[in-house]
Parts: structure tokens; C-alpha cells; sequence
């Protein structure tokens, strides 16, 4: 099997479903002849032409707002936001439009869009280039929200996202983009929306995370192991809707749970797993439910060290296991 | 051919006035009945928000029928249509039954959308009707959209997009018209122009007051037009629509017009007077209309009631089907109004 990076990965699932569906088609601001910003398009201009890979002017509302149209007419975009942060011009037609038309038209009409966008921080982005937004579109029924962790999970998870029948928000940590390879099957494959995997069994504790932070979990946790704390790790995957049963499974299975997630802490999905756990697991519990997040700060700081404040990595991780594993 | 902005011919819509004579007797009744059930229809609407039948927001397209009726009138089936909240005029003028459209206002289950809309969501798929959006000029994007799927589908279907002078504002109004016109896609832009953006006078909240002169940032062919002639209307809006349809590209059309009652039904109109009102409400289009049609003896004072009282029927008709229809239940809405698959709305309960 070949391995790819995992932007290739990402290009590889848009060139397969455009090749077997003429209705998939991209568009967004300079996906076109420059390739798009991380260059997750690069090459499709060529290999499909400007009817299908459309550069579109930097305008957000108009790029989310022209994929709905299209969409309701029988296509199937894919709409490409340069940086997550560029989404809020556009939360109008997400979350007013695109979440409702199924609801509105008693199941009528569906929207099946899908909106990429690369987020988080670890690359000096700053203000409106690093930022974790997840938090403001998992609350919306009617929206999915999808976040791989591996270049086979990308894969399989665009494709999958590019033939739901409804909208879906595809973030991709652009940390991964090139600095993660992985094995990525040639030819089309689905890895189902709102599926959690575990990546790694254990009996101590649970740490429920997704993106970038499974692997800074994973790195924890072997570094636990040799403390004699075996870890779980499970990757959400899909932070809307939710896989409850994973999450409830693991509460169960091992106890104690810390959830980890580089979106700022107040308001962020981690609140609502920890809810999801003190209703449904309580009596599982042998220690409260615990959060590893970024600080409530307005946004990623810019300098090294202010920057390394903010992320979390898997030695402040690891001092979070340890913790919790003493309680 | 419509004007292109740069030398507007607005002379026109006072002077080059069609002749209801020119025109084919049938279509002729036929605007006019739309546009009588639509007013009949909306009085209905206020009498039944009285009562408390109708509940929400309610706001009336009445004074501004000639609008919408002799914009629609200008597209074929196959087109597609989206509007504002103010949609009930467009729905009506579309040929959507106004039993379901009543039953939706009462929040019945025999309503359009299911009760789930109510007054301001109007939709019907097999009309190509994609209903009233409430965000003031979000729609306008998707319109653009549909446009651009039939031009990728190589499809000879237009796209016509109703908004107010206040939408013309915002920034998806901007970019909405630049891609328009950028890719040629065969949308028409219907901006009705009711002089107030909810109580804001024209005036007040836009630096240009023709609005038709906003697409020249655009070099896109505009024409402001007297709404408020269903003729006249109907005129400008056949020639936007061959324009659009004829991949030439879009058009905007200015319609000057005016509604009679306030923005909702809670509206104090503190922003107009009573005299400004009268005097529009003495040019009342259906009733001008109506003159002009037994004056040039397309119809007698006998057949025009006939017209009306027959209409007046039909609404009470659509009030007794309202009436009739049972509350919608709630258990669809867990089973398939949120994603395709079914999803349970509540998490399961683990460990019973």
C-alpha cells in the first residue's frame, strides 16, 4: 500500500470522486491555477478543467453560498476555505442555509455540500491564521463536523463527506498536512461519518480526543505505559453528531476519562462529552470527568514561547494521565 | 432590450405605457386574478392574526402585487424562483394551491412545509419554488448558485431572485451580482424597491437611491421599472429573462413600488405618514388595473366581480381547510428532519 502525506491523501479522495462523478466539482479561492494555499488542489485544474475546479473571488458567504445553490441543483461541491478562521464571513450560509434545508422541506431538499478548511495553530499563524473552530458549528443539528487524524482517514472520511447527502465541515489540521505519512489505499473507500476509532486499548484511563492531539495523545500514553498507566486513546473522528456509544464505551471500560482537545476550553466539544458521560456513566466513574484544553484566550499568541503556552503537547499530556491516574 | 445602467431609460416606464388592449384577453385576467387572490388571500391573513389563527410574524405583500405577479408571469416552468420573507406574493403568483399555503400560516400539518415554516418559509420543490429566506440577502447566493449548476448542466433555465431595497446593502448582495455577472449566469435580480428597508427610509440607509445604478459597479444591464404596472412589470421582466436566457447574463431590475400596510403586523409606522400612504393607496395597482381592463373592455364590471367573488370563496375555502387540518406530530422530526439517516435526538441511555 503507498504511503502518502496527508494533504496527498486529502487531493487523492477529491481526484478519485471527480473522476467517478461528474457532479463533484471544487471551487474556492485560488484552487485553480495556484492549487489552493496548502496546494491541497493542485494539479485537478489540469486534470479536469475550469468548469469543475473553479477559482473563486475571496469571498466567503459567496463561495459557501454558491456551493449551496449548486448543490441544490443537483451538484456536489466541494468548497475549499483558505484558513478556518475565513470561515465566520461565511457562518451565515453554513448555519442559517446549508444546516436547514433538509429541516425546512420536511426532507425535500437536502444540501450535500462539503466545506474543507485547514485549522489550528503550531505554525505562528497567529490571529486569524491558527485558530480551532470547531466548537462554533458542533452545535448546530443538521451540520456534520469531521476531523481525521490520519492520511487513510482523510481519505476515506472526504469521500465519505463528499457523498453524504448532507453538508459537512471537513477541518484539517494543517500541521499534518505534510509533516504525517501513512499507509492510503489506491481507489475509493469510506471511513463513516460519526465513527470513533480507538487507537490504542488500555485499562487506566481513557483520553477522548481528535485531530492533531491524537498523536500528541498516542505519545502520552506510550510514555505512560512505562510508568505502568495503560491509556486508551480514542480518536472521535466526527465531532458532530457525536459517536455516544464509543464514548460512553470507554467511560465504561476503564473509569476515568480526561479529554483533550486544542480548542480553547469554555465552550469547547469537551464540555459536551463530559456531560454526555455524567449523564449516561456516572456510576462507571472512578474519577471526575477532566479537560485538557487550550487556554480561554481570544486567539493562538504569535511568539515561540507564547505559542507553546497555548498548545498542548504530549509532555503537558502526560503530566494530565498522571494526575488523573493517581485520583 | 433592457438598458445597460450607463444611459438608464427611465423615461420610459412613465411614458412607453403597453396598452392592455395589445395583449392577449386571457393573459390579461389571468394577472389580474392572480393579483386579486393574492390581496384577498393576505387580507384573510390579517383578519386571521387578528383572531389569533395565524400566530409568529406575518408580513403582507399587499400594494405590491403588480411586482410580483407581472415578474413571475414572465418565466416558464422549468425556471426557479427564490424570494424574502415576504414571500406569499410570489408563491401565489407561482400557481402554488393556497390551501397548503393558509394551512402552513395556521401551522397545520397539511401546510407547505409541515408547520415547520410558517409564514416567511413558503417553499414547494415541483414549482421550483425554493421558498422565502429571512436573512436579508442570503439567498441571493444561492440563487447564483442554482445559475451556476445550470450553466455546468448546460440547462436554458433562469433563475429569478425577489429581494428589498435594504438587501442591497449587505455584502452578500455585492458579491452575489459580481459572480453573476463574472460567470454570465442567466439570474434575474428583482430588487422591489418599496422605499423602506423595514422602517428605514430609502434615504436614510442607502448612498445611492436608484438602486439599479448599483450594477454598474458590475457592468451588469440594469432597468429601473414602474412595479406597481403589472404590464410594465411584466414587460422588463420578459426582457431580463431573455437576456439571462440567452447566456448574455444576468440583469438587474429596480421594480418601484410600495406597500400599503406596515412591515409585519406589530408595525407602527412611526417612519411615514397616513398622507404618504393615501396617496399611493389612490393609485392602488389592482384597482388601477382593474379600470384599465373594463375601460378597454377586456372584461365588464359583471365579470370582474365575478372574478372576486369567486376568489373570495376560494380563500374562505382555504381557511376551512386550514381549520380542518390536524397539528402536525412531532416523531417525523426525530425520525428524518435533521440528517437523511435517522438519528435518535436523544443519546441513548447506557447500562439499563
Amino acid at each position: 500500500m503507498p504511503e502518502l502525506t496527508f494533504i496527498d491523501a486529502i487531493r487523492a479522495a477529491m481526484a478519485d470522486e471527480m473522476a467517478a462523478d461528474e457532479r463533484v466539482f471544487v471551487l474556492g479561492e485560488d484552487v485553480a491555477q495556484k492549487g489552493g494555499v496548502f496546494l491541497a488542489t493542485d494539479g485537478l485544474l489540469a486534470q479536469f478543467g475550469p468548469l469543475r475546479v473553479i477559482d473563486m473571488p475571496i469571498a466567503e458567504a459567496g463561495i459557501v453560498g454558491v456551493a449551496i445553490g449548486a448543490a441544490l441543483h443537483g451538484l456536489r461541491p466541494v468548497a475549499e476555505i483558505q484558513f478556518a478562521d475565513y470561515l465566520h464571513p461565511a457562518i451565515d450560509q453554513i448555519l442559517n442555509e446549508a444546516a436547514r434545508f433538509r429541516y425546512r422541506s420536511n426532507g425535500d431538499w437536502s444540501c450535500p455540500i462539503v466545506v474543507r478548511a485547514p485549522f489550528g495553530a503550531g505554525i505562528h499563524g497567529a490571529l486569524y491564521h491558527s485558530q480551532s473552530v470547531e466548537a462554533l458549528f458542533t452545535s448546530t443539528p443538521g451540520l456534520k463536523v469531521v476531523i481525521p487524524a490520519t492520511p487513510y482517514d482523510a481519505k476515506g472520511l472526504l469521500i465519505a463527506a463528499i457523498r453524504d447527502p448532507d453538508p459537512v465541515l471537513f477541518l484539517e489540521h494543517k500541521q499534518l498536512y505534510r509533516s504525517l505519512r501513512g499507509e492510503v489505499p489506491t481507489g475509493s473507500y469510506i471511513v463513516p461519518i460519526g465513527r470513533a476509532e480507538v487507537r490504542r486499548r488500555g485499562s487506566s484511563l481513557s483520553l477522548i480526543t481528535y485531530g492533531m492531539m491524537v498523536h500528541a495523545c498516542l505519545e502520552a500514553a506510550a510514555q505512560a505505559a512505562v510508568d505502568g498507566i495503560d491509556a486508551e486513546v480514542l480518536d472521535l473522528r466526527t465531532l458532530a453528531p457525536l459517536d455516544v456509544d464509543a464514548i460512553l464505551a470507554t467511560a465504561h471500560r476503564t473509569g476515568k476519562v480526561l479529554i483533550v482537545h486544542e480548542d480553547n476550553l469554555t465552550g469547547g466539544i469537551g464540555g459536551e462529552i463530559a456531560a454526555l458521560i455524567a449523564e449516561h456513566a456516572f456510576e462507571s466513574l472512578d474519577a471526575p470527568v477532566r479537560r485538557l484544553a487550550a487556554p480561554d484566550l481570544p486567539a493562538t499568541p504569535f511568539s515561540d514561547n507564547l505559542e507553546e503556552f497555548f498548545m498542548l503537547d504530549p509532555h503537558k499530556i502526560l503530566a494530565g494521565i498522571r494526575e488523573l491516574a493517581r485520583y | 432590450m433592457a438598458q445597460k445602467t450607463a444611459q438608464p431609460d427611465v423615461a420610459r416606464n412613465g411614458g412607453g405605457k403597453p396598452s392592455a388592449a395589445e395583449h392577449d384577453h386571457e393573459l390579461l385576467t389571468e394577472l389580474f386574478r392572480q393579483m386579486v387572490l393574492i390581496r384577498r388571500f393576505e387580507e384573510k391573513c390579517q383578519e386571521m392574526y387578528t383572531k389569533a389563527k395565524i400566530g409568529g410574524f406575518l408580513h403582507l405583500y399587499i400594494g405590491e402585487e403588480a411586482t410580483g405577479v407581472g415578474a413571475v408571469s414572465a418565466l416558464r416552468p422549468e425556471d426557479h424562483i427564490f424570494t424574502h420573507y415576504r414571500d406569499h406574493g410570489h408563491a401565489i403568483a407561482r400557481g402554488l394551491d393556497i390551501n397548503p399555503l393558509m394551512a402552513e400560516l395556521f401551522g397545520k400539518v397539511t401546510g407547505t412545509s409541515k408547520g415547520l415554516g410558517g409564514s416567511m418559509h413558503f417553499a414547494e420543490a415541483e414549482k421550483h419554488f425554493w421558498g422565502g429566506y429571512a436573512i436579508v440577502g442570503s439567498h441571493l447566493l444561492l440563487a447564483v448558485g442554482v445559475a451556476l449548476g445550470m450553466k455546468m448542466q448546460n440547462k436554458a433555465s433562469v433563475v429569478m431572485v425577489f429581494f428589498g431595497d435594504g438587501a442591497t446593502n449587505g455584502g452578500e448582495f455585492y458579491e452575489a451580482l459580481n459572480f453573476a455577472q463574472l460567470w454570465k449566469l442567466p439570474v434575474v435580480f428583482v430588487c422591489e424597491n418599496n422605499l423602506y428597508a423595514m422602517g428605514t427610509p430609502l434615504e436614510v440607509h442607502s448612498s445611492v437611491t436608484e438602486i439599479y445604478r448599483k450594477a454598474c459597479a458590475f457592468d451588469m444591464t440594469a432597468e429601473r421599472v414602474d412595479g406597481n404596472d403589472v404590464l410594465v412589470m411584466r414587460e422588463a421582466a420578459l426582457r431580463a429573462v431573455e437576456h439571462a436566457r440567452s447566456g448574455q447574463g444576468p440583469v438587474l431590475l429596480e421594480a418601484m413600488t410600495y406597500r400599503f400596510r406596515g412591515h409585519s403586523a406589530q408595525d407602527t409606522q412611526k417612519y411615514r405618514t397616513k398622507e404618504d400612504v393615501e396617496k399611493y393607496r389612490s393609485t392602488d395597482p389592482i384597482e388601477v388595473f382593474r379600470r384599465t381592463l373594463i375601460d378597454d373592455g377586456v372584461l365588464t364590471e359583471e365579470q370582474a366581480r365575478a372574478i372576486e367573488s369567486r376568489i373570495d370563496d376560494q380563500v374562505e375555502e382555504s381557511v376551512r381547510f386550514s381549520e380542518e387540518s390536524p397539528e402536525p406530530g412531532v416523531e417525523w422530526i426525530k425520525q428524518s428532519g435533521v440528517y437523511a439517516e435517522a438519528i435518535a435526538v436523544d443519546p441513548p441511555i447506557h447500562g439499563e
